[in-house]
């Protein structure tokens, strides 16, 4: 039987240490964004990819050079998910959107020419140097708008302390999350956008739930050290926090090891999130409530603390 | 919290039941579901691109060409104003949205004239009410002439809405299954063919204008097809369809249009047995032909589709029937399609393909296969874990979150929502993420007892104390997935709708289903059943 319940952890006493570990993260994160950069996807870098399937096991490396003197720039070869699925990537060609459109052909009639097996089809994705630019756009907003919506939801609900130390927070998984990126090279594209908007929703779902502990906790004891009461507001939350974590995390990896490879990417932000935003609920927006002077004063008659 | 009156009781099980009804076809074949009665629902997750196979194409009409085109027409009848009047123009400039030139003895009567003739000939763009279409501003001798910029806006408008007219004509011609064709934002379009995975024929269709026109060759100079020197006055150098480097000198003068046909069948000329395209012109196209051929016998007469001859057959006799052929060595497919171009009405302006995404069925079926096997073994660890955690309540939860599983599946049915691989993924999301509401409840309930609260106090206060905490969690999460909602196109908006109607569901079994099922057991509770041990 598991049983989390009851824990008396002292949570802010490791917060120095917590903070310098999530100090250093961001650093790397955004020292990898400046050095790396990240590894942008079709979607946002415009060009082509297909992905094919052959009968036979292909030499990735001839089949490069093969591609190569097409003088279509770079051309990238990989395989994907097994040995008889490759992925090829061609970068976007200079001269606006039609060009773009021959590069399929292209590479189709080469690859034809090339590999004496059967070729099937599986994706082809074409995107052109106008729409790469308006998705990249729209992504950035999207994560902005979000975060945004977040903190005036918060503030509404609560105070503007607990709306301030939710979004940093969440400013704090989203950096994260992007840093990971830029040190792992995957691919970054438009799912993964998709991912940090659902992390953003997670990570402030877990921040609520410690959060709506903390403003209850406030009512009930009065006088109690806000250290103490912040401890306290974790460790009452921790059983669930955890409970839904796992599971979060269990059907994640499910995803993960099964779901295929046109989703990895997807899910490998999502569980890198879950887990950063666990960790930052419980030792980034509690903590930093300690700093946010949250008023002590609360309507005792609210709905929610009728019953006492 | 936890009494349920039995009409409580009757219309939460009436929505799951009903919801459950509509994710039962999912299971069946299209077959099968024929045989089912009438009043059972049919309809069947609609699946999207990237799980059943097909391509989406994003394309974009090339407006610059549209207002180019304007200003060109507007160049043409200030010019004849001007030469009507006898004035004398110099530094004509034309560029691209306006006309600047100096002129002596400009004045009002000719500004007037000018503004009738560009409305007489704009009168399919205009809209109701319109005064005038030009600005004409005058300093000293200098004119300079703009179009408004509600004719310009009104002129892209209609191109639009004519392409799309006529995008949507080429392909019905094509017999594809179910294409979808929409208009998006104020000068694209976006079309969906559902089993199409190598758009090729179809992008080759779209590529073109299809402005098809007949000009007669200029027989007045000798010139080398494969050089050919400047083309005289009134006349311009083509190049031949069927090769680049050949060339003809055509006379500019339009004799007649593609807007005058009215109908062009593939066929096969009876002599040589040559793919062909035969034709039939309207009234007026059928006269203009007929003049034309009647005047120039032994001439040779240019058939030019988008600027490029397809061939120049000399006029044996005057053709007064108002239909003929065109044969240019194509193969029966080229035949067919060009024939399909010409049915279908020129462009107003090109297209341009913004992004291509096209999924061969195989992947399709693939990533369904895979999202299927992932769901369950992500259900079956969440399934295990709940129970070994909660005991009897998270069985409870469990019994709740397959409950909850096919009613996203029936909700998804229901709205005839599009199902994406990342929606898929969505789902497998809300697996996890489900069990949340219930596990707030349980850590409730398990406090309550801990501080004293017999076991029916503790879940009902469990219940009462977990809400609001639940509503704004779930709150957090939805509006993470409405703005990914408007944010996202396609796939990725396949993601945002399942976690929605997820969260939906889940907060309602919770609040419902679990509820009931824990009511209706509340006498025989005991603290064990959440995972408390027994003495706690």
């Amino acid at each position: 039987m598991l049983n989390i319940s009851g824990t008396q952890i002292n949570f802010l006493k490791v917060r120095v240490i917590t903070f310098i570990l999530s100090a250093i993260l961001i650093f790397l994160s955004i020292g990898a964004f400046f050095v790396n950069g990240l590894n942008f996807g079709i979607d946002f870098k415009g060009g082509t990819l297909i992905e094919i399937e052959t009968s036979q096991e292909i030499e990735i490396s001839g089949l490069r050079d093969n591609l190569n003197t097409l003088e279509l720039g770079d051309v990238q070869v990989q395989e994907f998910g097994s040995s008889k699925n490759l992925l090829i990537r061609v970068e976007q060609q200079l001269g606006g959107d039609q060009v773009q459109q021959d590069v399929v052909q292209i590479v189709k009639d080469s690859l034809g020419s090339y590999l004496s097996t059967d070729i099937n089809f599986r994706r082809t994705e074409v995107v052109g140097p106008k729409v790469s630019g308006e998705l990249i756009q729209s992504g950035a907003i999207a994560i902005f708008v979000a975060v945004f919506a977040m903190l005036v939801y918060i503030w509404f609900r609560f105070e503007w302390q607990f709306s301030l130390g939710a979004v940093l927070a969440l400013v704090h998984d989203v950096i994260l999350t992007i840093g990971v990126f830029c040190i792992t090279q995957l691919e970054f594209n438009l799912p993964i956008i998709a991912a940090i908007l659902t992390i953003v929703g997670y990570s402030m779902n877990d921040t609520v739930v410690v959060y709506d502990r903390v403003r209850e906790n406030l009512r009930k004891y009065r006088s109690k050290e806000i250290t103490d009461l912040l401890n306290l507001s974790i460790n009452d939350t921790l059983s669930r926090t955890i409970v839904t974590s796992v599971t979060t995390l269990l059907a994640l990896l499910s995803l993960f090891i099964f779901g295929g490879e046109v989703i990895k990417g997807f899910t490998f932000a999502m569980i890198w999130g879950v887990i950063v935003g666990t960790y930052s609920s419980i030792f980034v927006a509690a903590p930093l409530l300690r700093y946010l002077d949250v008023k002590r004063e609360w309507n005792t008659t609210s709905a929610v603390d009728s019953t006492r | 919290m936890l009494y349920f009156s039995n009409l409580k009781i009757f219309s939460v099980l009436a929505v799951i039941i009903i919801t459950l009804l509509f994710a039962v076809p999912n299971f069946f074949g299209k077959d099968q579901l024929e045989t089912f009665p009438n009043f059972f629902p049919k309809q069947q997750v609609n699946l999207g691109l990237d799980l059943q196979g097909g391509s989406h194409l994003l394309l974009e009409v090339d407006t610059e060409e549209i207002i180019k085109e304007r200003v060109e027409n507007l160049n043409a009848d200030v010019r004849r104003v001007l030469k009507k009047n006898n004035l004398n123009y110099s530094n004509f400039k034309v560029s691209n949205e306006s006309l600047k030139f100096i002129v002596e003895g400009f004045n009002s009567e000719i500004q007037k004239e000018i503004s009738e003739l560009s409305m007489s000939n704009s009168q399919n763009i205009l809209a109701m009410g319109d005064q005038t279409n030009l600005i004409i501003t005058q300093e000293e001798n200098t004119v300079q002439i703009n179009f408004t910029e509600e004719f310009i806006k009104q002129s892209v408008s209609n191109a639009v809405a004519q392409s799309l007219e006529i995008v949507r004509r080429r392909i019905d011609e094509l017999g594809t299954r179910e294409p979808s064709i929409q208009r998006q934002g104020s000068s694209r379009i976006i079309i969906q063919l559902p089993g199409i995975d190598d758009p090729d024929r179809i992008k080759s269709l779209l590529g073109q204008t299809a402005k098809l026109t007949f000009q007669l060759v200029d027989t007045s100079v000798n010139f080398d097809p494969f050089n050919p020197s400047k083309a005289p006055i009134g006349s311009e150098i083509l190049a031949s369809d069927a090769d680049e480097e050949f060339k003809y000198i055509v006379k500019k003068r339009i004799m007649v249009g593609g807007e005058n046909l009215i109908d062009a069948q593939p066929g096969f000329d009876p002599q040589t047995n040559e793919p062909i395209v035969s034709f039939r012109f309207d009234r007026i196209g059928a006269t203009k032909f007929g003049r034309v051929t009647q005047q120039n016998v032994g001439k040779p007469f240019a058939i030019v589709l988008d600027n490029k001859v397809i061939s120049a057959p000399v006029i044996r006799e005057a053709i007064l029937g108002g239909s003929g052929q065109i044969s240019g060595g194509f193969d029966s497919e080229e035949a067919n399609d060009l024939a399909i171009l010409l049915r279908a009405g020129a462009l107003p302006a090109p297209l341009i393909i913004l992004e291509e995404r096209s999924v061969g069925p195989d992947l399709g079926a693939d990533s369904i296969e895979a999202g299927q096997f992932a769901a369950i073994i992500g259900f079956i660890a969440v399934i295990i874990f709940m129970i070994f955690v909660y005991r009897y309540f998270g069985l409870l939860a469990d019994i709740a979150l397959i409950i909850n599983l096919f009613m996203v599946l029936g909700v998804l049915s229901l709205f005839q929502a599009t199902l994406t691989l990342p929606g898929i993924a969505g789902i497998i999301l809300t697996i996890g993420m489900a069990v949340d509401a219930n596990v707030l409840i349980f850590e409730r309930v398990k406090e309550e007892i801990r501080n004293g609260s017999n076991m029916i106090n503790a879940v009902e206060n469990g219940y009462k104390r977990a809400l609001s905490t639940i509503l704004d969690a779930n709150i957090t999460t939805l509006i993470a997935a409405i703005i990914l909602f408007f944010m996202a196109s396609g796939p990725v908006r396949g993601f945002s709708i399942t976690l929605a109607i997820g969260i939906f569901t889940s907060v309602f079994t919770a609040f419902t289903f679990t509820r009931l099922l824990i009511s209706l057991n509340a006498k025989r509770l005991k603290p064990n059943f959440v995972g408390l041990s027994k003495n706690a």
